[in-house]
C-alpha cells in the first residue's frame, strides 16, 4: 500500500469521527471543524503527492471559489438554507461532472473499460444533480414557480432517457477511445437536460425528500467520479455523504408517508396532488405579497384564550413552515418567554418535515436563541400531549391533522402527526382554515376544545401576546 | 488502483457512513446536511489533479470551473455550518 492511501484511510476516518461528533450539539461544532481540516489536509497531500503544488491555475480556482464561498456562507439567511444547500449540493456534482470531462479528455487514448463505465455513471449523477440542484435552488428560492411543472410526453422522453442512458454507457465500453469524448459530452447534456425534467415536476412541499435525494447524488457523484481516477479518498468520502443523504431522505419519506419507491416512481409520473401544490404555493406566495386582513379572534366558546393560558401549566409549542414564511419567529421566542416567565413549563414538538428541509425548523428556533433542550422530536413528546394544558400551533397543518390517523385514503392515512388533540385545549394560529400541503381537511379545526385564529402568524402571534401580558 | 479495491472502499465506507449517521438526532440534520455536503467537495482532489495535468485548453478551462464549484462547496459549505452550530451552543 502506498503512502497516498495510507493518507486516505486515516483522513476517512478522521471524516467519520467528525461526523459522529456531530451526533450532539455539544461536539457538533468541532466535528465540523474536524471533518474541514481532514479536507484540508487531504488537499495539502494531494498537491504535494503529485507535485502540482506551483501550478497557477490551481490556487486562482481555489481563490475564486473561496471568495464566492465565504460570501455565500455569510450572507445567506438561515430561512434560505434550503436554497443553500440546493445550490451547494449542485456545485458538488457539477465538480464531479468536470472532474470526469478533463479526466477523460486527458486520459482518452488509455482508459480501462472500468474507468469509462463509472466515468459516464459519474457524469449521468453529477449532471443530474448539478441541474437539478439549481432548478431546486430556484424553487425554493422563488425564482422559478413552485409548482410542478411536466413537458407533454414527460414519461416518455424520461424512459427514452434512460434507455439512451444504457446504449451510451454500453457505447463507451466498446467504443474506440477517440469517440470516447464525443460520448461523454453526449451524456453530460443528457444528464444536465433530465436534471432540470426532474426537479421541474416536483412541487415545492416536496424539497426536503429532493434535497435530500440530490444531497445522497452529490455525493455519489463524487464518489463515482472517485472510482474513475481511481483516487481512494474520493471514494470513501463520497460514499459517505451518499449514505448520509440516503438516510435523511428516508426520514423524510417516512415523515411525508410514502416510500422511497413512491418518490422515485410520484416523480417520473405525473403527481396526483398537482392542485393542491399549487394552492399551497398560492397560499405562501399571498403570505409575503400582500399584507393579510386579520381576522378578529374567534369569539371564545366557553374560556377566553387568556383564561386557558392562565389556568395552564404545562404548554407545548408546534411550529410549522407557516411560521417561517410569515417571519413570526421572533414572535414566537417572545411568547415562549412570556409563557415561561409566567412559570409554565413549555416545550417545543418538532414534526420531522416541519420546514423545507430536515431539521430546518430547529436551526430557525436556535437562531432566536431558544435552547435546543426544549426541542422536542416527535418521537420523543408525542405521548406527552394527553397530559398538556394547552398546545399552541402556529404554522403547521398536515402534522397536526388527526384524520392522518383516521381517513383511510386520504394522501396522509397512516403518516406520522403529533397528536396535539390529545391536550385540553388547543389554540391554532393559521394563514386560514383551508386544508395544508396535503389537501385532506384539518379534522383539529373543528373540534370543540380547539380554537383557530387565522391571519399572518407574525401579527396574530404579537396580538396573542400582547394580550396574555397583562 | 485495482477497481476491485476501489470497489470495497465504496461498500465499506457506505456502510460505516450509514451506521455513524444515523445515530445523528432529527435536531442536527440540517448542519448535518450542509456538513456532509461541505465533504462532498472532496472532488476538489480530482479537478486539482486532472487540471494541473491538462493540457488543452478546454480541459484546463474546464477544471478550473471544477476547482471554483469544489471550493465553494467545501468552504461555503462548512463555514454555513459553523455558522448554524454556533447558534446551537452558545453558552
Amino acid at each position: 500500500m502506498g503512502g497516498y492511501q495510507v493518507i486516505s484511510i486515516v483522513l476517512s476516518i478522521l471524516v467519520l469521527i467528525g461526523i459522529k461528533l456531530m451526533s450532539s450539539p455539544k461536539t457538533a461544532r468541532q466535528g465540523n471543524a474536524l471533518s474541514a481540516l481532514a479536507m484540508l489536509l487531504a488537499i495539502i497531500s494531494i498537491m504535494l503527492y503529485n507535485e502540482v503544488l506551483t501550478v497557477p491555475l490551481l490556487w486562482a480556482g481555489i481563490a475564486v471559489g473561496g471568495t464566492i464561498g465565504c460570501i455565500l456562507a455569510y450572507k445567506v439567511k438561515m430561512i434560505q438554507m434550503p436554497q443553500m444547500v440546493a445550490l451547494l449540493n449542485g456545485l458538488g456534482g457539477g465538480a464531479s461532472l468536470f472532474v470526469v470531462l478533463v479526466e477523460i479528455s486527458n486520459n482518452l487514448t488509455y482508459m480501462a473499460v472500468f474507468s469509462k463505465v463509472s466515468g459516464l455513471l459519474a457524469l449521468m449523477v453529477g449532471g443530474i444533480t448539478l441541474s437539478g440542484s439549481l432548478i431546486a435552488a430556484g424553487k425554493l428560492d422563488r425564482k422559478i414557480p413552485q409548482k410542478p411543472v411536466s413537458l407533454p410526453g414527460d414519461k416518455v422522453i424520461s424512459a427514452l432517457i434512460m434507455i439512451a442512458f444504457a446504449v451510451l454507457i454500453v457505447l463507451s465500453a466498446i467504443c474506440s477511445n477517440l469517440t470516447l469524448l464525443a460520448i461523454a459530452i453526449i451524456t453530460a447534456l443528457i444528464s444536465l437536460i433530465y436534471g432540470v425534467m426532474f426537479a421541474m415536476r416536483v412541487g415545492g412541499g416536496d424539497m426536503p425528500i429532493t434535497i435530500s435525494l440530490l444531497n445522497s447524488f452529490s455525493g455519489l457523484a463524487a464518489s463515482i467520479s472517485g472510482l474513475t481516477i481511481g483516487d481512494p479518498l474520493l471514494v470513501s468520502v463520497g460514499a459517505i455523504v451518499g449514505a448520509s443523504g440516503l438516510i435523511l431522505t428516508q426520514i423524510m419519506c417516512r415523515a411525508m408517508n410514502r416510500s422511497l419507491l413512491d418518490v422515485l416512481n410520484g416523480a417520473a409520473r405525473k403527481k396526483k396532488t398537482v392542485s393542491n401544490n399549487e394552492t399551497t404555493t398560492s397560499h405562501e406566495v399571498r403570505v409575503i405579497e400582500e399584507k393579510i386582513n386579520i381576522k378578529a379572534p374567534k369569539a371564545p366558546r366557553i374560556k377566553s384564550v387568556e383564561e386557558i393560558i392562565d389556568e395552564a401549566k404545562k404548554i407545548i409549542i408546534v411550529p410549522g413552515y407557516g411560521m417561517a414564511v410569515a417571519q413570526a419567529q421572533n414572535q414566537v421566542k417572545t411568547l415562549f418567554d412570556l409563557l415561561e416567565s409566567k412559570g409554565k413549563e413549555v416545550n417545543f414538538a418538532i414534526h420531522p418535515v416541519a420546514g423545507r428541509m430536515p431539521g430546518h425548523m430547529n436551526v430557525l428556533l436556535a437562531e432566536v436563541d431558544i435552547s435546543y433542550d426544549k426541542l422536542k422530536e416527535m418521537d420523543e413528546i408525542n405521548d406527552k400531549f394527553k397530559e398538556t394544558d394547552v398546545v399552541i400551533v402556529i404554522g403547521a397543518s398536515d402534522v397536526v391533522n388527526p384524520a392522518a390517523n383516521t381517513a383511510e385514503g386520504t394522501p396522509i392515512y397512516g403518516m406520522p402527526v403529533l397528536n396535539t388533540e390529545e391536550a385540553k385545549h388547543v389554540i391554532v394560529f393559521n394563514l386560514d382554515d383551508k386544508p395544508g400541503y396535503s389537501g385532506v381537511d384539518n379534522a383539529l379545526y373543528t373540534m370543540e376544545h380547539v380554537q383557530l385564529i387565522t391571519g399572518n402568524a407574525s401579527e396574530t402571534v404579537n396580538e396573542f401576546n400582547l394580550k396574555i401580558a397583562k | 488502483m485495482n477497481p476491485w479495491i476501489l470497489i470495497v472502499i465504496f461498500v465499506v465506507a457506505s456502510y460505516l457512513g450509514y451506521k455513524i449517521i444515523k445515530e445523528i438526532p432529527t435536531l442536527l440534520h440540517t448542519p448535518l446536511m450542509s456538513g456532509s455536503n461541505a465533504i462532498s467537495g472532496v472532488t476538489i482532489l480530482g479537478s486539482l489533479v486532472s487540471t494541473a495535468f491538462a493540457v488543452s485548453l478546454g480541459s484546463k478551462i474546464i477544471g478550473f470551473i471544477a476547482i471554483v464549484f469544489a471550493t465553494i462547496n467545501l468552504l461555503g459549505g462548512f463555514l454555513v455550518t459553523d455558522r448554524m452550530l454556533k447558534m446551537f451552543n452558545k453558552n
